[in-house]
């Protein structure tokens, strides 16, 4: 089966298009050791909201006994995802804990101890190519399964996202764009089957032509690995990708690998495509093919501070001081803490936050690493014009935010950033601008709320105004008929006496029953 | 410690000070050929600009209340003087390049706000504020004698710069200004341009003109060191010397007799130094791509225009200005589609669905 077919004109536009930048990779020595497996932690914590949409609900309570991969948390609403339990042990509780946040906000999450014995729960095995498309996203979102690269987006919704719409390619994101970062390459090589076997699972359950995966050239060991694993297979397709800054954001990969792009407010399965991560491709093959929910992950431990930099494969929950413990510790001042990539993670306020599922490394950075001069003013050289990757205009979007003008900012293209931060990387001025787009973007979302609110309030007092004047209306409409009705009983009154002026005694029964008619208008 | 770090936590620019010493240190050869070609009053002229442009930077930075050192530090009022120096006369008398400096630096850059916010590139501005203010000290060329860097000179050259001016004995015309004196008399071309103009011992320098404009070609090199250490982009430069030369090669082809060839158009006056280190001005020049290309393209065609038919021999300045003056409005009209959308900010799905 062949590739789809670029276009002359899309391989043209890969040529002049240079976005992005060249960040140093700083993957070795953490990619050159073999993942190793971190000793069991005397307690995990996990957190209710690992992923995007709506925070599981816990289903257990204190004092509960569990087994490794019982349901702890189920998943609540249509975004969201379960949470198991990553070993067997006792719940201690649900309470808040620190989080990955960079003002160090803490969250609800559950406390397990580890009792040591990591008793497994038995799973349920199945033949994924037997399986219909629909039980395939079951067993995925019954796993708990999100986005691993970072963007923890539940795996499953966006399965049965894709079922409603025909895709025709399946990409897996290998790309590991950011510096330091290794899980990915590691896996690759290591797991290499397993990662094909997700893909060609995914694009089953796809019903697509061909799964792509997609590896920065500054890997060769994982795609000579991905070849010879998917050498026996004619639907997976291993395509090396030029080493760029952000290489391993969904639309740019379909961008260089399809020529497709990926209308602004649509999905990529708008354009017949679907992406995953080369981890949650893997963590998808265990959960259809074994019926393992998503507990451990791949964590990069590394950073000019860290003694021996490495890839740990690591229980969701266990906190980070351990990770940096058994890498040997600091050997230098620590500028920083990192959870995730140094280009768009998060710096951390405690060594106590746990890994989740979305934790791809921990970096213990070296002031030199961080940069971090003081931000000078700008003098429009335009390299965040050349480097941002959807084309906007940082320098004049930085401009008109700091005026104070978001409706400007708004209309060259504020909703558009993707967050990147390359425009901050290559800022010869150190202007951090993805922060001034972050902080921008809030302001707007709180904009949203307020208006909202204020909305509601107006259509609320609106529907009490409409309601008081319907019912005065109607008590005037009511007083207006009984005094119709009065009027007209007075007037057949005097017509009867006028003209009953013979039986007189006929008179007063039909005054009375006038007046009777009268009070039972007003009564009613 | 500042506890509240956000993302990137790295850093891969070269800082505005390290962009700024690329430009220095590319304006070298030039500079120094002209040093060469001209003398110490070259020397004294350049000395004098860079130092009133750094003055002037220091009063204006105390004034504004801001910090003083690191503006400073970053060298841009350095680089200002220097290119300022560049295109002076090189025997104009000190108060030329102090008052162009002065000038460049609190009226061009500034008023409107500092490094980063002025409108006008601050050397041109500049140029033409002297040009049209003192129209005789500012086209005042000489032919260059290259021994008169000897340090024996080195004293009566102060007499030049500092005191009585230059002398008349050694006064010559710049070759744009020749031929337009000349037209303006009637000459056609074949009898005004000097038989043995050569573009490649032209480009050397060795002729009249300004302080760092005459070695053209040690100017291209600079530029295109610039280039491969990525410091400028191709556009500008490359649509600039384009938009000159186009116009020049279609006019001198129908009418050789009245209009210059495209090589002496290329190589004469400020054209150059203007591609590669004016023109390519960041905070003066648009930021889109499309925008560099249009603005290269006109700038170099209205030089063109304004030498072939103006009242002033060179033309880079008035362009460079003008199209200053137009940067907001390119930048505007020329911003890029964005990834996913129209040009008219609809979504790219919408496109498809109506």
């Amino acid at each position: 089966m062949n590739a789809p077919l670029l276009s002359p004109f899309a391989r043209l536009n890969r040529l002049v298009r240079r976005w992005g930048a060249h960040p140093e990779g700083r993957k070795h020595p953490a990619a050159d050791t073999e993942v190793a497996l971190l000793p069991l932690p005397p307690r995990l914590v996990l957190p209710l909201a690992q992923h995007v949409g709506a925070p599981a609900r816990p289903i257990v309570s204190p004092g509960q006994r569990v087994q490794r991969g019982e349901l702890l948390a189920v998943a609540q609403g249509t975004i969201s995802a379960p949470i198991h339990a990553p070993t067997s042990g006792v719940v201690l509780g649900i309470g808040d804990a620190p989080t990955a946040h960079p003002a160090g906000l803490v969250a609800p999450a559950i406390i397990l101890e580890a009792d040591g014995a990591d008793e497994p729960l038995p799973l349920e095995e199945a033949e994924p190519f037997a399986l219909a498309p629909a039980e395939i996203a079951r067993r995925v979102a019954a796993a708990g399964i999100v986005g691993m690269g970072g963007a923890t987006f539940p795996a499953a919704v966006k399965l049965s996202l894709g079922q409603r719409r025909p895709i025709d390619t399946v990409i897996l994101n290998g790309g590991e764009c950011e510096p330091y970062l290794s899980c990915d390459d590691r896996l690759m090589r290591e797991r290499a089957d397993a990662v094909v076997d997700g893909a060609r699972i995914i694009r089953h359950a796809m019903g697509a032509a061909i799964a792509l995966i997609g590896v920065e050239s500054n890997k060769p060991e994982a795609i000579a690995a991905l070849r010879s694993a998917a050498k026996p297979f004619a639907d997976v397709r291993v395509v090396p990708l030029p080493s760029r800054y952000p290489m391993g954001s969904a639309e740019q990969l379909i961008g260089w690998l399809t020529g497709r792009e990926v209308p602004a407010d649509g999905r990529s399965a708008d354009v017949g495509v679907l992406v995953h991560n080369v981890g949650t491709a893997a963590a998808i093959q265990r959960a259809v093919r074994y019926g393992e929910p998503l507990t451990r992950r791949i964590v990069t431990v590394s950073g000019g501070a860290l003694r021996t930099p490495r890839n740990l494969e690591v229980r969701i929950g266990t906190p980070a001081s351990a990770l940096i413990e058994f890498c040997g510790g600091i050997k230098a001042p620590v500028a920083r803490y990192v959870m995730g990539g140094p280009m768009m993670g998060v710096a951390l306020r405690s060594l106590d936050v746990p890994v989740v599922k979305g934790t791809s490394g921990i970096l213990a950075l070296l002031p030199s690493e961080v940069g971090g001069a003081e931000p000078g003013p700008c003098i429009r050289c335009a390299s965040c014009v050349g480097a941002c990757p959807i084309e906007l205009m940082p320098l004049d979007m930085a401009s008109f935010i700091r005026a104070g003008d978001l409706d400007a900012a708004l209309r060259i293209g504020l909703k558009d950033c993707i967050g990147c931060g390359t425009c901050s990387y290559v800022c010869p001025s150190q202007i951090p601008l993805v922060q001034f787009f972050n902080h921008a973007k809030g302001e707007l979302a709180a904009r949203e709320r307020e208006r909202t609110k204020q909305e509601t309030v107006r259509e609320l007092v609106e529907a009490r105004a409409r309601r008081m004047e319907r019912e005065a209306r109607e008590k005037a409409e009511a007083a207006a008929r009984r005094k119709a009705e009065r009027e007209r009983a007075k007037a057949a009154a005097a017509a009867a006496a006028k003209a009953a002026a013979v039986p007189v005694e006929a008179a007063p029964a039909t005054a009375t029953s006038a007046a009777t008619a009268g009070a039972e208008e007003a009564t009613a | 410690m500042n506890p509240m770090h956000c993302s990137p936590h790295a850093h891969g620019a070269r800082p505005v000070g390290r962009v700024m010493q690329l430009v220095m240190l590319a304006l070298t050869p030039a500079t120094l050929a002209g040093f060469w070609l001209f003398g110490y009053p070259a020397l004294y002229l350049w000395c004098v600009t860079v130092l009133a442009c750094v003055a002037a930077e220091a009063v204006c930075l105390h004034f504004a209340a801001r910090p003083t050192a690191p503006a400073l530090g970053d060298g841009s009022a350095i680089l200002t003087g220097w290119l300022l120096a560049l295109s002076l006369p090189p025997w104009a008398p000190w108060w030329i390049g102090a008052l162009g400096g002065a000038f460049a630096i609190i009226v061009a850059k500034h008023a409107f706000g500092g490094l980063g916010q002025n409108l006008f590139n601050p050397a041109m501005a500049a140029r033409v504020m002297l040009l049209i203010s003192f129209p005789v000290e500012m086209t005042q060329w000489l032919a260059p004698q290259p021994l008169a860097i000897d340090p024996a000179n080195a004293w009566s050259a102060l007499a030049v710069t500092f005191g009585a001016g230059m002398p008349d004995a050694v006064s010559s015309a710049s070759l744009l200004g020749h031929v337009k004196t000349e037209a303006s008399r009637g000459l056609s071309l074949a009898q005004s341009l000097p038989a043995q103009w050569n573009a490649l011992t032209a480009g050397f320098g060795s002729r009249a003109g300004s302080l760092g404009e005459t070695g053209a070609w040690l100017v291209a090199a600079g530029g295109v060191f610039l280039v491969l250490q990525r410091v400028i982009g191709l556009r500008i430069p490359v649509a600039f010397l384009a938009g000159v030369a186009l116009p020049a090669v279609v006019a001198s082809t129908l009418a050789p007799d009245h209009y210059l060839p495209a090589s002496v158009h290329l190589l004469s006056g400020g054209v150059v130094l203007a591609a590669f280190f004016i023109a390519t001005d960041y905070v003066t020049s648009p930021s889109t791509p499309s925008g560099q290309w249009i603005f290269g393209l006109v700038g170099g065609l209205l030089t063109w225009l304004i030498r072939t038919w103006g009242a002033f021999p060179e033309g880079v300045a008035f362009a460079v200005l003008l199209m200053n003056a137009a940067t907001p409005l390119i930048d505007r009209v020329t911003r890029p589609r964005i990834y996913g959308r129209q040009r008219n900010g609809r979504s790219l799905g919408a496109a498809r669905n109506g």
